[in-house]
């Protein structure tokens, strides 16, 4: 109880309250713009955020972060475009409800689930992270090492039809994150005799390359549009009751959420797609899924507000970053000189409780907002496309230049936005490189430390946690094997039964 | 969402017919040159890398660049094998020229980019952002009142929100130099 006052009095401030309603409110009104979404938020903040302190700094990045997904559902069940790319599934039954008329009921029905998967996360995330910190003592840096190595395999395996591309692309994150000068016997890696690449590859810089300024070519070099969205009237609070009728596909949903965004580099849109399928599947009228059924609207929300939080347990337990935002999230961490990980449960309590209250108001204030402001945010969805793209283009410098007041910064940015536009036009995906860079750094660090403890490569494995993760590695390998080898039959069945 | 099965149970639709996966036009250019990248990096290890006499070939400072430009360069060559297996399936000449030309129309915003990164510590902030996106806007295509009024008061937004209030460090324009002290130390402040 004396955690909890401590944790509500560190919070009960007016920085942390502003940040509590900006995050809110911005997150959803940037996830209801098609084409913007919370990593090109989050990746121009992140500088931001340094000047504040780290509860501030992290309220602002999760508002954004877990309300950006509800605020997504509105032009996914409006206009039939998701928000944010994780809406893609809310989509086929939301827009079909708006099309016979239950608009409201659709939205309503959406922030409610959302409201369902958020906090079911959040009361996982309270739970699950100190269960893990308790495991956290036993994570020396074999373990460290195994668990960063199960994120890279997961991240490449997760990228279904895309492992090789994916392969490439978090190689090359590693390769990054080598760059400069080296920190055990300080020689310089691929500086070319650089000043400016001594330091290496800041992180910030090609995550708003990445992200924000490839974004923002995307929108300039694109043809230009305006959607526009149909009014909605009505209250907005019936959905509510709708979703506890459907309690066991919200909390399916939900646990879906909760399971992949503690996996690494899995995510919402395998979240959303497993909820979907199985509540699909368990339904007594399936062929209602992609007309307009109500479950499958639950179904989708609820997994994908779920993931936010949970993405935060690998984070705060073990100080290992599962998918790109939380990896930008670390930076918020190191900046301020907190180390995420087991101790940070021991050390500074307080701080934990205080996320956890965060995240519990935030998902509130969100609701709250949502459910009066829905026909307000519908102009924002009409925003022409290229002055959305001269907008974020614009913000992308503050991102940049406010690091250290760098021209090459930018400079490099404008580069990795380049290679992100390419990235972005082939549909390959941009989270393996920072994964690569963030767990690369995790990998070299952890490797060098654990070869002074051990001498042959099975000591790598002689502990109980580190055979554990191992086994996990070799698990995640051979399912994906097997899985694609499954696939690969039924695709020669399907063509020789074509071909007769 | 589902199609109709020979049983009259609707059939799930996997995920791959759900987003489909597809090779892109340009695919085999960008596997080309991520690998002609990767060789050459590998190529140049011994130059860029120092290797340390009396070290475990583990502890050397060239082992993770090694690790990860030999993945790079592996994984590339499978991915250059399949774009140029599915290459003549996807795109023509034509289109190619068209996706290329996409890719490089970008340059010419990195050059818009680049001007407003070097106008900063000149003109100021306030002064650059607010000619920065009425310039960026007119060359869009947008011409009405309506728009033009919006791109000067999303550039005195930024700056409002980002210099002013959240103090975050962009310096002051030379420019302001040449001002009275009390409006200078005023400007470089605030704006």
């Amino acid at each position: 109880m004396d955690l909890f006052l401590s944790g509500l009095d560190a919070i009960a401030r007016f920085d942390v309250i502003a940040a509590l309603l900006v995050g809110a409110i911005g997150g959803v009104i940037i996830g209801a713009i098609p084409g913007v979404g919370p990593a090109v938020a989050i990746a121009i903040l992140l500088p931001t955020t340094f000047h504040f302190e780290p509860i501030v700094g992290l309220t602002l990045l999760l508002g954004i972060y877990g309300s950006s997904m509800y605020g997504g559902a509105i032009p996914a069940v409006l206009i039939n475009t998701p928000g944010t790319p994780v809406n893609a599934l809310t989509t086929y039954d939301g827009y079909p409800m708006t099309k016979r008329g239950e608009a409201r009921r659709a939205l309503s029905l959406a922030y409610s689930a959302s409201f369902f998967g958020g906090l079911f996360s959040v009361i996982c995330l309270m739970v699950l992270s100190s269960q893990l910190a308790d495991v956290a003592p036993y994570f020396g840096s074999r373990e460290i090492f195994m668990a960063a190595l199960l994120g890279i395999v997961l991240v490449v395996v997760a990228h279904r039809g895309q492992n090789i591309a994916a392969g490439m692309l978090v190689c090359f994150g590693i390769f990054l994150n080598t760059v400069g000068l080296e920190s055990i016997r300080y020689t310089q890696r691929y500086t070319f005799e650089q000043t400016w690449l001594t330091g290496g590859i800041d992180l910030i810089v090609v995550v708003l390359g990445l992200f924000a300024l490839s974004q923002a070519f995307l929108l300039l070099v694109g043809k230009d549009e305006r959607p526009t969205a149909p009014p909605v009237s009505g209250g907005m609070f019936h959905g509510l009751g709708e979703v506890l009728r459907h309690k066991r596909t919200a909390t399916s949903s939900a646990g879906f959420g909760v399971v992949m965004g503690i996996i690494p580099g899995v995510g919402e849109f395998l979240a959303q797609f497993f909820s979907y399928t199985l509540t699909q599947k368990l339904s007594k009228e399936p062929e209602r899924f992609g007309r307009g059924a109500p479950e499958g609207l639950i179904a989708s929300e609820a997994a994908n507000n779920a993931v936010p939080a949970a993405a935060m347990i690998p984070l705060l337990a073990l100080g290992i970053p599962g998918e790109a935002l939380t990896a930008m999230m670390l930076s918020v961490f190191y900046v301020h000189s907190v180390i995420p990980g087991p101790a940070l449960f021991q050390t500074q309590p307080d701080f934990i409780i205080s996320l956890y209250l965060c995240l519990l108001i935030l998902n509130v204030l969100v609701l709250g907002f949502l459910l009066i402001s829905t026909n307000m945010l519908l102009k924002v969805i009409q925003i022409p496309t290229r002055f959305l793209g001269v907008c974020i283009l614009t913000l992308s410098f503050v991102g940049v230049y406010s690091l250290r007041n760098s021209a090459t910064d930018c400079a490099m940015a404008a580069v990795f936005g380049l290679i992100g536009l390419v990235l972005r036009r082939l549909e390959l995906p941009m989270v393996p490189i920072i994964l690569g860079m963030v767990l690369g750094g995790i990998l070299e660090d952890k490797f060098r430390t654990s070869m002074a403890r051990i001498k042959t490569p099975l000591d790598f494995i002689d502990r109980p946690v580190s055979a554990a993760i191992f086994s996990l590695i070799v698990l995640a390998i051979a399912l994906h094997v097997y899985s694609l080898v499954v696939a690969r039959r039924r695709k020669a069945v399907a063509d020789s039964s074509r071909g007769h | 969402m589902s199609s109709q099965h020979k049983t009259g149970r609707p059939q799930t639709k996997s995920m791959a017919e759900i987003v489909p996966i597809r090779r892109r036009t340009g695919d085999t250019v960008f596997a080309i040159a991520v690998l002609a990248f990767a060789v050459v990096m590998l190529a140049l290890i011994g130059e860029q890398t120092k290797f340390v006499k009396r070290l475990k070939w583990t502890h050397q400072p060239a082992f993770w660049p090694a690790i990860s430009l030999g993945g790079m360069t592996l994984f590339a060559l499978l991915y250059a094998a399949g774009s140029l297996r599915r290459g003549g399936k996807v795109s023509s000449p034509s289109g190619l020229r068209v996706e290329l030309f996409l890719w490089l129309r970008a340059v010419e915003f990195v050059v818009w980019f680049m001007v407003y990164v070097f106008a900063v510590p000149l003109a100021g902030y306030l002064l650059s952002t607010v000619v920065f996106c009425l310039a960026l806007t007119l060359r869009m295509g947008y011409r009405d009142g309506k728009m033009l009024s919006a791109a000067t008061a999303v550039g005195i937004g930024i700056v409002l929100v980002f210099k002013t209030f959240l103090s975050v460090k962009i310096p002051g324009g030379a420019v302001y130099e040449y001002l009275p002290a009390a409006v200078r130390n005023f400007l470089i402040v605030n704006f």
